[in-house]
């Protein structure tokens, strides 16, 4: 870790201001951030520490809307009385995530900035290509260990999985992400690879993430987060889905169905067309089943990672199965 | 140094105190209010930070190194490369065999495997090391590498005669056998990933080297150093209070150990080194990867005629490591013909290690596999398939077992998880989407035996100190050797401290092979019974005593008072009679050492593993034995397996602490989990580099993997392995659990996994 100089942000304006500084990072929970300094992944000039900045940590839930401060512990967010009735998938989410130490201390905008665990990106002494650190130098994971490697939005330049699961169900309800000048649905906020790997949120320099808003709706209000991974506890999906469901006044037509996938794609992964397959259609296990293997459209395995094809439908079909079964 | 609770400990009853007693550890308050220091945790004066610099190719030669810009940086106070560092010494190897080079450079120029040690930077603070390690530039000549087992370049490796084992005709027999398997199984390349990372602070003062770090085995270490700087072995003293997790990783000095101790004799200032932690996978050898084919013939009955063994395991292109893949396929079963051969093969890694039951492990997952397979064939319960191969003696030694209780393991472990509700047929038992599998394999263990000695003091306050260069890595030496001395010598625990993990002490061998507790126990109960006997004979015939001239041949000391046999004289605690005869202290060595030893043998005795005596010494053959059953759920979507229940029976012989020896065990099955389900060094193969080195990525099971564990002791007093009766505990408990598991999933799903881990990519 190299020296660097620490700022503190006492307000949303001070803050928006150093982070328009040339090496500026901001400070948060510090789960990420100092992680990934010690891998050598960042080396920030600056690091500003809005921690302490008042008002940012607000979490304000009604049934058409919840208000979430990028302050607001995970912890916090997964265990809102009102999260968990009006978006239990969100709760879901974040009680799967981390550690419980690691999200009594890590932030909902912290989150969001969570960088992937592809294990080339975290290792720049022995392997200097990335291009998401150093763009042009090339992509060591391609031809090398991809067992965890995205199989959705891939590019020649870069298959690291985005690894989080908060976004996943975001980008399921149509969440937004508050900037300060612009506002951007959580699903726009995050860039697929495509030639540019380096960028990975449409964020800009002096801009501050200070809230997420979810719009309330029948399908996050019958909603769950199937993370299924290699142990029980601590640990990124192999592949996870953000499912909502709301069905007709018959009980088993469905009026109104979300899908996002996590720990498959290269962002946050909204499955519209498994969506548009299932509106209308019954609740039936077969039907189920072949929808969800249309959110396999476009799936590049590199390998190793070949299992996700296979099994991110399943995990889609047992989320909608699971809601369907608690009518 | 050790700040332990005795208090805390003696406020337990007399019964949970004496040997065999529930005693909670007396090192586990200090241990939870952080009153306990490890090693490296010494605040020293003038105190430099040594950071290493790792190759980034897996072969090849070091062309050139820059280190200008690191000389340069800020706190900087050395940077060491091949050309730069001292030349020190060659070292015996453990078995005391002398080197092959007579000097030895720690940092290497020949790179042969990924993160080998190139050069070192020494700064002002840790920090500083770290930034200035960055700048060191290093050109290679790299050359291709043989990555692992499967690698084209690898070739079919080096026979090991050593480890034939063969009777009758294995080959013939098999191929005439009515009922007959053949199946490959693999294990991945394993690490010990103990949370205490490996490193250590070195100082000299003139000629003589203190260290501290975490060690296994101090007085081995110890030997290291004095060869590799030339210096009297009593010029080194090593200190290790405490081991945050060895798991066979902390018995070596290895070449980071060196790199440190060099910094500090060339700066005149103390260094520490801690290896951060990809470090630690590529610093030290794990388990090495394992090849096996296991080839079972058997009659229609199921009884065993021919078992037919091949094992290969890795170890690296400049050091020798031999994982014994025959041990347990040798003596498991009764077959009238056996063959067992292993080779080596040389892969770019780090030397590979020790890491819990090593050989055993791997190879009870080879046949313990192969006999469910075996019974699955003849549509026999694997339980009763095991028990009509039963051995009745050691098949390979043709001995008698000094004590065998698998029997009584199977028919306890199979009683209280109710193995007679298992469906035979895999797949049949489910609960909505999970399929639910029932295992069950058998875990055996030698007992490794050795010599050792012990000093015990009676002080002038009545209390009692123990004192050893052996140490606690929280397997609980120093409680179990508190109630030893405090039943041998009549006193409450609360009076005993017992020093550990100082090779100024009263020597020790190695902590590994479950050997010290049996090793150590023997000892204290001799030395504390010398000193019993001389506190005795001062009391009958010292003048000044007030049991002088008392017509009694012995006294008794009950509670830390002592009497007459029949309590008519005087009663007194021992402090007040330590008082009477205006006495300091009694104290006692006592050892197990044959006297005949030479001071060369002893020395041997205590710095290497030559002198150990064979578990099948004399008429008999001696093993630890278990047996585990297994519940896992497997997801019939996901593939993903849980383990849901464990019921284990195991035979260690006498318990010197039944809680302790649970808590071992428990901690053996656990480990037992993730290597069955989770762990695999994963190796890129392009670079020859492990790319999951962190505790993230290199997996172990969480609490929530671990479902409650039942263990039963089934073991009875064995006098042919140990002084009190104790067999091996440590070791045991992880070998089975991944055969177990391996079973129960096929058992589950009707897929047979035979490479490990069982990851989910398998099953769907």
């Amino acid at each position: 870790m190299r020296d660097f100089s620490y700022l503190r942000a006492d307000n949303i304006e001070a803050a928006r201001n150093a982070a328009a500084l040339p090496g500026a990072m901001l400070l948060a929970g510090g789960t990420t951030l100092i992680d990934l300094a010690k891998c050598g992944v960042v080396e920030p000039a600056t690091v500003i520490d809005i921690s302490h900045i008042e008002g940012l940590n607000a979490i304000d839930v009604t049934a058409d809307r919840a208000l979430i401060g990028a302050l607001a512990k995970m912890s916090h967010v997964a265990d809102h009385a009102e999260v968990k009735s009006l978006f239990p998938a969100v709760s879901e989410a974040l009680w799967q995530a981390a550690s419980a130490q690691l999200r009594n201390m890590a932030t909902i905008g912290g989150n969001l900035m969570q960088r992937t665990r592809c294990p080339y990106f975290r290792d720049p002494a022995n392997f200097p290509a990335c291009n998401k650190r150093e763009p042009g130098s090339g992509c060591s994971a391609i031809g090398g260990v991809t067992r965890g490697h995205a199989v959705l939005g891939v590019s020649e330049a870069c298959i690291a999985t985005y690894p989080e699961d908060l976004a996943v169900a975001l980008v399921a309800f149509d969440a937004e992400v508050d900037l300060g000048e612009r506002r951007l649905t959580v699903e726009d906020f995050f860039l697929a690879p495509g030639a540019t790997a380096e960028q990975e949120h449409d964020i800009r320099p002096g801009e501050v993430i200070t809230a997420i808003e979810i719009p309330g709706s029948a399908a996050a209000r019958r909603s769950t987060y199937i993370k299924v991974r290699d142990r029980q506890s601590y640990e990124f999906a192999a592949a996870s889905a953000a499912v909502g469901l709301e069905l007709e006044g018959d009980g088993r037509t469905i009026r109104d169905i979300r899908v996002a996938l996590g720990g498959v794609a290269t962002k946050p992964w909204r499955a519209r067309a498994v969506e548009d397959a299932l509106k209308g259609k019954a609740l039936d296990e077969a039907t189920i089943r072949e929808a969800s293997e249309l959110a396999m459209q476009g799936a590049v395995d590199h390998g190793a990672n070949h299992y996700k094809i296979a099994l991110a439908p399943r995990v889609i079909a047992r989320a909608i199965l699971k809601l369907g079964e608690t009518a | 140094m050790t700040v332990h609770d005795m208090k805390h400990a003696a406020s337990d009853s007399a019964r949970l105190e004496a040997v065999g007693g529930r005693l909670s550890r007396v090192d586990g308050p200090a241990k939870i209010t952080g009153a306990a220091h490890y090693a490296f945790e010494q605040q020293l004066e003038g105190l430099a930070h040594a950071v290493l610099v790792g190759a980034t190719i897996a072969a090849g030669k070091v062309t050139a190194i820059d280190a200008r810009a690191a000389e340069t940086a800020p706190g900087v106070l050395a940077v060491l490369t091949p050309d730069t560092i001292m030349e020190l010494k060659g070292a015996s190897d453990w078995f005391g065999n002398p080197p092959a080079l007579s000097t030895y450079c720690p940092l290497a120029r020949e790179i042969t495997f990924s993160g080998q040690h190139v050069a070192a930077v020494v700064a002002e603070t840790f920090e500083q090391a770290v930034a200035a390690a960055a700048l060191v530039k290093v050109w290679y000549d790299e050359t291709p590498a043989i990555v692992d087992l499967s690698d084209g370049k690898a070739g079919d490796g080096i026979p090991i005669d050593a480890m034939t084992k063969e009777w009758g005709d294995a080959q013939a027999a098999f191929a005439a056998a009515p009922v007959r398997i053949c199946a490959a199984y693999n294990t991945p390349r394993e690490f010990q990933a103990a949370m205490e990372p490996h490193g250590l602070i070195a100082r000299w003062e003139g000629d003589e080297l203190t260290v501290w770090e975490p060690s296994q085995w101090l007085d081995g270490m110890a030997r290291t150093y004095a060869e590799w700087f030339d210096i009297p072995f009593r010029n080194v003293r090593l200190v290790s209070p405490y081991i945050g997790g060895g798991f066979g990783s902390k018995a070596l000095a290895l070449a980071h150990s060196a790199v440190t101790a060099a910094a500090a004799k060339m700066l005149g200032r103390p260094v520490k080194l801690v290896l951060n932690r990809p470090q630690n996978f590529t610093s030290y050898g794990g388990r090495a990867a394992t090849r096996q084919t296991v080839a079972i013939g058997a009659d229609k009955t199921g009884r065993i005629q021919s078992i037919v063994h091949r094992g290969v395991n890795e170890t690296a292109v400049d050091g020798m490591w031999v994982e014994p893949l025959g041990s347990v396929t040798s003596i498991m079963y009764a077959t009238p013909n056996f063959s067992s051969k292993q080779n080596v093969v040389r892969v770019n890694t780090v030397v590979p290690g020790a890491k819990r039951a090593p050989g055993e492990n791997p190879s009870a997952f080879g046949i313990e596999c192969a006999i469910d397979e075996l019974a699955h064939e003849l549509g026999l319960d694997p339980l009763e398939m095991r028990l009509i191969n039963y051995a009745e003696q050691d098949p390979h030694a043709k001995k008698a077992w000094s004590t065998r209780q698998l029997r009584e393991a199977f028919a306890a472990g199979a009683e209280a998880f109710g193995w007679a509700k298992r469906s035979p047929q895999p797949r049949s038992m489910r609960e909505g989407r999970q399929l639910i599998g029932w295992g069950v394999a058998a875990g055996t263990y030698p007992v490794r035996r050795a010599h050792g000695e012990a000093v015990v003091k009676l002080l002038a306050d009545g209390s009692v100190e123990v004192e050893s260069s052996s140490i606690d890595m929280g397997q609980g030496t120093y409680t179990i050797l508190a109630q030893t001395a405090a039943e041998t010598l009549g006193v409450p625990v609360s009076q005993v401290w017992v020093k550990l993990g100082d090779s100024h002490f009263a020597r020790a061998g190695v902590t590994g092979g479950s050997r010290l507790a049996g090793v150590m126990t023997g000892a204290v109960y001799k030395a504390a019974g010398q000193a019993l006997n001389e506190l005795i004979g001062l009391a009958l015939s010292d003048p000044l005593s007030p049991f002088h001239g008392l017509q009694a041949n012995t006294l008794v000391v009950r509670n830390g008072r002592i009497a007459s046999p029949r309590g008519d004289g005087p009663e007194l605690a021992i402090a007040e009679l330590m008082s009477m005869l205006g006495r300091e202290r009694i104290e006692a060595k006592g050892d197990t050492v044959p006297p005949s030893f030479t001071p060369e043998q002893r020395y041997n005795n205590y710095t290497t593993i030559a002198m150990a005596l064979p578990h099948t010494e004399g008429d008999y053959s001696r093993y630890s034995w278990c047996a585990h059953f297994v519940e896992v759920r497997v997801d019939e979507d996901f593939g993903t397996v849980r383990v849901s229940r464990v019921v284990s029976a195991l035979d260690s012989g006498r318990l010197y602490n039944p809680k302790l020896a649970e808590s071992q065990w428990k901690g053996g099955i656990i480990m037992g989990i993730g290597q069955a389900l989770l762990e695999e060094g994963i190796v890129d193969r392009r670079h020859g580099r492990i790319v999951n080195s962190n505790f993230a990525d290199y997996m172990l099971p969480t609490n929530a993997d671990i479902p409650d564990i039942q263990t039963i002791s089934v073991g009875i007093p064995d006098p042919h392995s140990s002084a009190l009766g104790g067999k091996g505990v440590g070791e045991l408990g992880i070998v089975g659990v991944a055969p177990a598991i391996a079973n129960a999933v096929f058992h589950a799903t009707g897929k047979r996994v035979r490479d490990l881990p069982i990851t989910l990519e398998k099953l769907i």
